[in-house]
């Protein structure tokens, strides 16, 4: 499955477990421009559910598609504000 | 009695009294509406009083992904807690195989001599292999987003242990009331 926006940075955090993913997307967002979208590659299946309740609760961040490639979780964060 | 030339000359409070006090009121209602509005970030405070191996672990995951989350946090670390802090011991820290259900032998066993080794050896191969961050890493990884890691002077003093002991960005040389006074104002208190 493909995504239709355009990727600036791509996070891989396969291999780590509970909490990195979400501290390292969260990390590699405060480094993003404005507008850019991050992609985060994880083998952590809480993740999914990680990512989700990170973005859903924190300002100047949307999260565009999460995709659970099966082995791999992907997922697309795009920096919405400061 | 008085000559005095108010509308109203009984007890009751005059027009211009209430007017006042509903000006008052709405100022007051506007100043905590808005106050309400801008309560900043989510705090959490935990207060940490163990020192296994295991133990050592909920405190540090929950401050860090609260950091990651933008809340301003404060881990109270007391009693064995302080060991986790402890740049020496926090490597050394060993889970209990004594009373520990998931152990899979009876407690005369789990109480033989090297024990607690062989169990703590099992655990840290099963994080190595599952991708879990280390001790040491959950603590850098909290200092680095800002998380208040406090170690209580009482249980320093009682335990001898020095402010150089601990990682370098632990907040030594606090009691009780600094832990109250952040744990007040948190939306989470824990302990653990």
């Amino acid at each position: 499955m493909n995504t239709e926006f355009d990727i600036a940075e791509t996070l891989d955090v396969k291999g780590a477990s509970c909490p990195m993913p979400v501290i390292k997307t969260s990390e590699a967002v405060g480094d993003l421009d404005v507008g850019d979208v991050l992609e985060v590659l994880a083998t952590d299946a809480g993740s999914m559910s990680d990512i989700d309740g990170w973005a859903s609760s924190t300002d100047g961040v949307e999260l565009l598609e999460q995709v659970d490639g099966g082995d791999v979780y992907k997922h697309y964060l795009r920096k919405t504000g400061e | 009695m008085s000559t005095d030339s108010a509308p109203t000359a009984g007890d009751g409070p005059t027009r211009e009294d209430l007017q006042e006090q509903v000006e008052t009121l709405r100022d007051r209602v506007e100043s905590l509406e808005a106050a309400a509005d801008d309560d900043g970030p989510k705090k959490m405070t935990i207060v940490a009083t163990q020192g296994s191996f295991d133990m050592a672990y909920p405190p540090l995951i929950l401050a860090s992904t609260a950091a990651a989350f933008g809340w301003d946090v404060v881990v109270f670390y007391t009693f064995w807690g302080l060991d986790v802090l402890h740049e020496k011991k926090s490597r050394k820290l060993k889970l209990s195989a004594v009373g520990n259900p998931n152990m899979p032998m009876p407690n005369a066993l789990a109480a033989l001599p090297g024990m607690d080794r062989l169990a703590t050896r099992m655990m840290e191969k099963r994080i190595a292999d599952n991708g879990t961050a280390t001790i040491e890493e959950l603590i850098d990884v909290s200092l680095d987003q800002g998380v208040d890691l406090q170690a209580c002077q009482m249980t320093m003093d009682l335990m001898e242990y020095d402010a150089d002991d601990f990682y370098d960005g632990v907040t030594a040389g606090v009691g009780a009331a600094t832990a109250l006074q952040h744990m007040a104002d948190s939306d989470v208190q824990l302990l653990v």
